[in-house]
């Protein structure tokens, strides 16, 4: 795995814009004490939120810009008290409604750069309707959505990426509800930026922020996070040393996607070709297949539907196999840049101050007077 | 041949027709005529939530009431002078409300067997007797407008289409109404089809002519202009003063609007109309729902803008969690509702009064929320700015309650003079507020002002003043997350205290009582202060006595309410509702109010309304009270 992109480079795709462009830059170095807030962090020890936080004060003084112009918004749930430990502006928010308030905020400003945490629940259950639609509008902002495959907060009730079969305290015969798949979701929502990440890989994890922050629109990014206490071992598969080589799926964009344990000669013995039967994509053995067979990830392609059949590799049970990176990384005008330029150009055609302009237009219509 | 002109003090005259026969745009130029004219007015529109119900029948009827006069007139009048209806059904859903000798226009062109059945009627009452108690003028307007048109060579469904403009041709005839607004009009709205806009104007023209021609209406009506105070007018709908009292509210406060808004009627014009203004930097989201509407305001409000949120009942309810967000944060924020028919999906077209205990009370928690409420559709614009004036000022979630009626119907506006709009100070907090026990200075969101209780407004983008807020509960002060239960307890008095305190800034209230000697007191709020002024004006012309009050605040209550309500022996509380103003006003001052209750869809009807009044001022002065012997005319309160 290796990092992509850092906040301030240039983007892939020459001319347009970055996602913190117009974010007022800090000409002093930061450190992450600086985005450390006075608040005693209170997740259950052990808890995956703690990495994420760590790497999130860790990447945000490398994007450089100044902290009062950061926003952090959240929704319900563990991972929604994120907020409370930056010493950045945030709102800890409503369940669910996070999207729709930094849709709010970025829309007003551009001057700022807007973040989102969220969880399953948070983001899939009770606010699936405004991740999609921030989604589907393409509004600038960064989304972490911490699945730990569970309710946390509410302790430990099955959530929408549950496997089916779950057992949990609402669920004693097992969970009958089939589990969404995050990026397949924010793929079929048109995401213009999607991405997967593991909260213990804190390399992976800085190198997808980064890539995320420089992406202008909604960056959507699953971290896949450990709850110790109500679902612990969710990521046994593709965390353990032994496991993880046949379990992690590596997308680097340009690369042939391969992966699995090691021959003799040092060499992944798998990788992912098309599937003529089925039309999307499977794993084969790189030896029977032949190195050329392999499929080249191409994050930038506008068509989404070969990075919606690679996030279906994804074990929809217990996850004994996912892919990992960016699936997706395209430009498309967002939508609070449009709604900023319609307004600046409405604001140039119209002439006199706003007081003239007031009495203008409510003295406007047939008016008469009386003496 | 010579008409005769006659003089009349008033007319209330109503369109009627199928959905697809113009008849909104028909009464909405008449009432422009008779604006520009110099009447006062008042209008009345009416018209089904289907936009196409099936042609001809009941359900499709719609129709607009319009009330002119040469004096000041307060409500859109109980019933029609005059009706015009362009088709059976028409006639039918509305001969109900016509008082004996009322004057009846109608397109006989309709009047076939096929839609005489669609409405239910099983013979042609243009053709027995059952119309005789009206004045009744069967003309063919469709055949004729068809006549008119045919130099423009339009298909003949085209050519009937322009029936309305020679209906109201017609009636502008009729009532002398100065026709060049409406030729102005048709001219630019129909500037990019040459034929259609020609139709129109030669139908309209030929409707008047017809009138002047003709023997079948044989007098002409005057009604003068009505004495207004000096100033410029226009007819104002309360959904576009409203627009404007936003437009205007960011003018004064320099906040840009954010308006997060889902489409729900009879709300949706103010969305509509805000999207035009882009140039005052007004931003118009149009969100996948209610709660994301109203989030993305408040997101915008605490990045600084003035956050406003339209919407009718069922959308308030979808909103009730995030406007708890809102108190619990203490944002400024607009909450508009323009209500409508409930319970549930309800009359969404009709008007209702009865979302006001939503407001006050829906939510969970103790989450007190500032309510003010426009009376008429001009004041929509002043009630706007002073819900702005409550929301910055405190930093708090105001609700404003429109109505069916204010939204869509219209009055003349005396349009205000800038300079006298009031100014509001954001005051965005910039500094550091708070000084920590080493020395070092902090910014504590929480921190209040002494006289208003308002909390900082802390912008993102301002160095130093990096602060989380939420809706857990606030510690006092700095606002971390706080379960204490002392704190808790201090939290929920403080924020109710800061609402109360808004009493502090309300001017005293307008007591109506001629000569102060009346017993009984009507108590209002919102859309029926003209029901409640014409029924009150009614009393007082049969030589009795009562006061009335209008409320513009609802929570916190003007604080000399209560020493008011105690000045009268009943209290009258009117309202499109089951009482829910009354059940305040007992709970708070103790007082044995009196509800008079309609949630028919309409607005109250003045005479009624009166009798009511009238039936407790006997009560209340024993005495016998008599309005039968005194004309009903809305007489100025002079
Ligand atoms: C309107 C509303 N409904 C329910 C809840 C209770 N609730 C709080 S968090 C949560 C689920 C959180 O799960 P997730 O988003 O996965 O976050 P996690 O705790 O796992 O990080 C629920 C149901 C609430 N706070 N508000
Ligand atoms: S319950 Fe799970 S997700 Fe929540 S803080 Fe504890 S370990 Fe973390
Ligand atoms: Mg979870």
């Amino acid at each position: 795995m290796t990092p992509t992109s850092t906040g301030t480079e240039e983007l892939p795709f020459p001319g347009l814009r970055s996602g913190v462009e117009g974010v007022p830059t800090n000409e002093e170095p930061q450190t992450g004490k600086e985005y450390t807030s006075d608040q005693e962090v209170r997740w259950c020890p052990g808890c995956g939120d703690y990495a994420v936080l760590k790497a999130v004060q860790g990447f945000l003084p490398q994007l450089g810009l100044r902290r009062e112009n950061i926003v952090f918004v959240s929704g319900i749930g563990c991972s929604s008290r994120f907020p409370y430990y930056l010493d950045t502006y945030g709102m800890h928010s409503i369940h669910g409604r996070a999207p729709s308030i930094a849709t709010g905020i970025a829309t007003a400003r551009e001057d700022l750069s807007v973040w989102v945490v969220t969880g399953d629940g948070d983001a899939l259950s009770i606010g699936g309707n405004h991740l999609i639609h921030a989604l589907r509008r393409n509004v600038n902002m960064t989304i972490l959505l911490f699945n730990n495959r569970i309710y946390g907060l509410t302790k430990g009730q099955y959530s929408p990426t549950s496997e089916a079969g779950k057992i949990t305290k609402s669920t004693p015969m097992g969970s009958v509800d089939h589990p969404f798949n995050p990026v397949s979701l924010a793929l079929g929502a048109e995401g213009s930026f999607v991405a997967r990440t593991i909260d213990s890989d804190r390399k992976h994890l800085t190198s997808v922020l980064s890539a995320a922050a420089a992406h202008r629109g909604p960056s959507f990014v699953e971290i896949y996070q450990n709850c110790p206490i109500f679902n612990d071992g969710a990521f046994d598969a593709i965390k353990n040393n032994d496991t993880m080589a046949d379990a992690i799926i590596p997308l680097v964009h340009g690369e042939p996607i391969r992966f699995g344990m090691l021959d003799e000669s040092g060499n992944q013995t798998k990788g992912l070709v098309r599937d003529p039967a089925t039309g999307g994509v499977k794993v084969a053995e790189i030896a029977d297949v032949g190195h050329d067979a392999l499929l080249v990830h191409d994050a930038h392609n506008p068509d989404p539907t070969m990075a919606f059949a690679i996030s279906r590799l994804t074990d929809s049970g217990y996850l004994n196999q996912s892919p990992i990176g960016i699936f997706r990384q395209v430009e498309r005008p967002t939508y609070d840049d449009q709604a900023r330029g319609q307004i600046s150009s409405a604001r140039e055609a119209a002439p006199g101050t706003p007081t003239q302009r007031l009495a203008g237009l409510i003295g406007g219509g047939d008016t008469w007077t009386v003496v | 041949m010579t008409k005769q002109v006659k003089q009349l003090d008033r007319v209330i005259i109503r369109f009627a027709g199928d959905s697809g026969d113009g008849m909104q745009l028909t009464g909405d130029r008449f009432t422009q005529e008779s604006a520009v004219f110099g009447n006062d007015l008042v209008t009345l529109p009416n018209f089904p939530a289907e936009i196409r119900a099936p042609q001809g029948t009941l359900p499709g009827v719609s129709s607009f009431q319009v009330h002119f006069a040469d004096h000041d007139i307060l409500t859109a009048g109980d019933a029609p002078d005059v009706l015009v209806a362009m088709n059976p059904a028409a006639l039918r859903a509305n001969l109900g409300d016509l008082p004996k000798g009322a004057t009846i226009i109608v397109d006989s062109h309709d009047f076939t067997a096929r839609n005489l059945t669609k409405a239910g009627y099983t013979a042609n009452p243009l053709e027995d007797d059952s119309l005789a108690e009206f004045a009744l003028h069967t003309v063919d307007l469709t055949g004729m407008t068809v006549e008119a048109v045919k130099q423009f060579g339009l298909s003949r469904k085209d050519a009937a289409r322009a029936k309305n403009m020679f209906a109201l041709g017609l009636l502008s005839w009729m009532y002398g109404r100065p026709i060049e607004s409406t030729i102005a009009f048709l001219t630019k709205r129909f500037a990019k089809v040459a034929d259609i806009r020609d139709a129109n104007i030669t139908a309209f023209k030929a409707g008047w002519n017809f009138g002047e021609t003709t023997e079948t209406f044989v007098v002409s009506y005057e009604i003068k202009p009505a004495p207004m105070a000096a100033g410029t007018y226009r007819n104002i709908t309360g959904n576009l003063a409203l627009s404007y009292g936003l437009v205007a509210s960011s003018v004064q406060s320099g906040l840009p609007v954010f308006l997060g808004s889902y489409p729900i009627t009879p709300a949706s014009d103010i969305l509509h109309e805000l999207s035009k203004h882009k140039s005052f930097g007004v931003t118009t989201f149009q969100a996948e729902d209610e709660i994301a509407g109203i989030g993305a305001a408040i997101g915008a409000a605490f990045a600084g803008s003035l956050g406003v949120t339209t919407t009718s009942g069922p959308g308030i309810a979808l909103k009730s969690e995030a406007i708890g967000l809102a108190v619990m944060t203490e944002l400024p924020l607009l909450v508009i509702d323009v209500q409508r028919g409930g319970p549930s999906t309800g009359l969404p077209t009709k008007t209702e009064q009865a979302d006001l205990l939503q407001a006050m009370f829906g939510r969970n928690g103790e989450a007190p929320v500032p309510i003010v409420a426009p009376q008429s559709p001009g004041d929509c614009f002043d009630a706007v700015l002073e819900a702005t004036r409550i929301a910055v000022t405190y930093r708090t979630p105001v609700l404003l309650l429109s109505d069916g009626y204010l939204a869509n119907g219209s009055e003349p506006w005396k349009i205000p003079d800038i300079d006298d709009l009031p100014a509001i100070d954001p005051d965005f907090a910039t500094a550091a507020n708070h000084a920590l026990q080493d020395g070092e200075s902090d910014f504590w969101p929480y921190l209040r002002d002494e006289t208003t209780l308002a909390r900082p407004w802390a912008i993102p983008g301002t160095p130093g003043l990096e602060h989380r807020i939420g809706g857990l509960e606030k510690g006092d002060g700095h606002g971390n997350i706080s379960y204490d239960p002392a704190n808790h307890d201090f939290m929920v008095r403080t924020r109710q205290a800061k609402v109360d305190r808004i009493a502090d800034s309300l001017p005293p209230l307008e007591v109506d009582d001629p000569d102060g000697e009346a017993k009984v007191l009507v108590l209002g709020w919102g859309s029926t202060y003209g029901p409640i002024g014409a029924g009150c004006r009614r009393v007082r012309k049969a030589g009795y006595r009562v006061a009335q009050v209008h409320l513009r605040h609802l929570n916190p209550f003007p604080k000399d309410l209560g020493e008011i309500l105690s000045r009268y022996d009943k209290v009258l509380i009117p309202e499109m509702n089951l009482g829910q103003l009354s059940m305040l006003i007992r709970a708070r001052y103790l007082v044995d109010a009196v509800g008079y209750n309609h949630v028919r869809g309409l607005p109250l009807k003045a005479a009624d309304l009166a009798v009511a009044i009238g039936n407790l001022v006997a009560e209340a002065e024993g005495i016998d009270v008599d309005l039968t012997s005194t004309p009903v005319a809305e007489e100025a309160n002079k």
